[in-house]
């Protein structure tokens, strides 16, 4: 179980973005971050993957654990050997190498055989990728760049993978077959935080969710329960009738959310 | 027929030891983003150690040369724990500001080292000469060419072929990403120190081999790698390579033919002639020669 207890993050030592955050990954699962812009969705992964002291953030409070392991503030080989992959958000590949190279780098921590193996996988996962292994990363199109950001942080084989918006500026027909992946991905035995905007997206395939807002967790319920939330439809799904259409209820909107937080 | 031809060998071997300290500029900036300023300082120490182990210890040539580079190697990845890894998230401006003053702190350790002698450092080849159709050749130049090639042949395998070498340039192309892949962004850092401070201690050896040696002040001849790498393209081993052989070669040209054709130009133009070369190719190939222009997708 991957397990953030109470976390505070602090950037530059005055901005408090997370303010006492707690979510479980148990293992086997796929549990959804949703929430706005701004919420600190991606600050939590960076206190997960120990990527918050390159933005000059700092956990102040709180713990990650990872069965049970302490794994705050330790550094980002520790945490990778450790187990958790992450896929960052803007897909972030190395586009001057070949889509190869971009997994070997991903298989940096682990040994040969594994490398090997971790590339036959891959492009059993992605054979798009196996037509495309020598071709420059940087002229793939936006799906594939995505699933080369996937099929790179499998190649350590991390039980659990951390996900940052992998729906973003992709053709919605990609991301079924996004979404797809990451259940296929998950049946194989990876645990999966799926941090996502298309919330609709991500509740489809989600056992749990937890809804993020300005640095506070404000709902933590089962998928299936947030799926059928008034709340979440609204402000998440965009599921609301046309009754709720006038400017009277974005009022109204804007003074429930303030009850959720 | 035969000076042309002396001339050429005798500017290759100048070019050689130019891309060796092309390529040991190239690789820190290439993982760092950072001009290393304290190159020549690291060349001079690295021809001191050479020395020391050749000369003083009495140890064959090439073995010195290679404890020298070893050495240089740890003094590199100390220098850049020490003074450049707090500058890490800065911007390279300031860190490339750190590293003058590693220059000028190197250059005074070397200056007391080697006081005011001229250091050798007990090459095989001194000042022995081959016959080339006519043409009277110093073994010195064409030892000098073809270890330098070598080195950075192997530099460049290395990066290309190797896991730490992918890691190394990874970790040059995006650093936050490189770390959540696993890698040890600062042990890379360290690394490249280290190759770089080993090139230059070659570079170093190279100078001080035949019969010229070196004394503190050869630390200048180092500067002349920047209008090699400014030419070559900021982060190209091969432009290099290919812009220390064109500098090299024209700088040792324009010492031999000047004089004769150009006296007008007055005594030592060949030393601004680099710089020309440089100014002249910049104004037609702004990324110089190899630079990279980012792939971008339309």
């Amino acid at each position: 179980m991957l397990s953030v207890e109470n976390l505070e993050v602090v950037y530059e030592d005055v901005i408090l973005v997370l303010k006492g955050v707690s979510l479980q990954v148990p293992e086997g699962s796929i549990v959804a971050l949703l929430g706005p812009n701004g919420a600190g969705k991606t600050t939590v992964l960076r206190a997960i993957t120990g990527l918050l002291g390159v933005h000059r953030g700092r956990i102040s409070k709180g713990s990650v654990t990872l069965d049970g392991r302490d794994l705050t503030n330790a550094e980002p080989p520790q945490i990778v050997r450790a187990g958790i992959g992450q896929v960052m958000e803007g897909r972030r590949i190395f586009r001057e190498f070949t889509v190869e190279e971009n997994l070997r780098v991903g298989g940096h921590t682990v040994g040969r055989a594994e490398i090997a193996a971790g590339l036959e996988r891959a492009y059993d996962l992605f054979p798009v990728l196996a037509d495309r292994r020598k071709q420059v990363a940087g002229y793939l199109s936006g799906g594939e760049q995505q699933m080369l950001a996937i099929g790179r942080a499998m190649m350590s084989t991390p039980r659990y993978l951390l996900l940052d918006e992998p729906s973003l500026g992709v053709a919605p027909k990609i991301v079924a077959q996004l979404r797809d992946l990451i259940v296929e991905i998950n049946q194989a035995g990876t645990s999966v935080l799926l941090v996502e905007q298309n919330a609709s997206m991500a509740l489809s395939i989600a056992t749990h969710g937890y809804v993020l807002e300005t640095g506070r967790v404000v709902m933590d319920k089962p998928a299936e329960a947030l799926r059928e939330d008034e709340d979440v439809k609204e402000f998440y799904l965009g599921l609301h009738g046309s009754e709720r259409g006038s400017l009277r209820d974005v009022k109204q909107y804007r003074r429930r959310k303030r009850w959720l937080s | 027929m035969a000076e042309v031809v002396e001339s050429i060998v005798r500017g290759m071997g100048l070019g050689g030891v130019y891309a060796l300290l092309g390529v040991a500029f190239v690789i820190i900036y290439r993982a760092t983003g950072v001009i290393n300023f304290a190159q020549p300082a690291l060349m001079i120490l690295g021809a001191y150690v050479t020395s020391w182990f050749g000369v003083s210890n009495g140890l064959p040539f090439f073995l010195a040369v290679l404890l020298g580079m070893a050495v240089m190697a740890i003094v590199g990845m100390v220098v850049e724990r020490l003074a450049l890894r707090p500058m890490v998230g800065r911007p390279a401006f300031s860190a490339a500001t750190v590293t003058v003053g590693v220059f000028i702190v190197l250059l005074i350790v070397a200056g007391r080292l080697i006081g005011s002698e001229l250091l050798t450092v007990n090459d095989p080849w001194g000042l022995e000469t081959v016959e080339l159709g006519g043409a009277t050749i110093f073994v010195v130049d064409l030892a000098k060419l073809v270890i330098a090639l070598v080195a950075i042949g192997l530099v460049g395998l290395f990066l290309a072929r190797s896991r730490v070498g992918l890691a190394m340039r990874a970790t040059a192309f995006d650093q936050e990403t490189s770390l959540a892949q696993g890698i040890n962004v600062g042990r890379m850092f360290g690394l490249s120190w280290a190759i770089s401070a080993a090139l230059a201690s070659l570079a170093g050896a190279l100078v001080a081999s035949g019969a010229s040696g070196v004394e503190t002040t050869t630390a200048l001849v180092a500067l002349k790698a920047l209008p090699v790498i400014i030419l070559g393209g900021l982060d190209s081993i091969k432009g290099s390579v290919v812009a220390g052989l064109i500098i090299g070669i024209a700088e040792s040209l324009t010492r031999t033919y000047q004089p004769l054709y150009a006296p007008w130009l007055g005594a030592n133009f060949d030393i601004i002639v680099p710089y020309l070369i440089m100014i002249i190719v910049l104004m037609v190939r702004p990324y110089g020669l190899y630079g990279t222009k980012e792939v971008v997708r339309v």
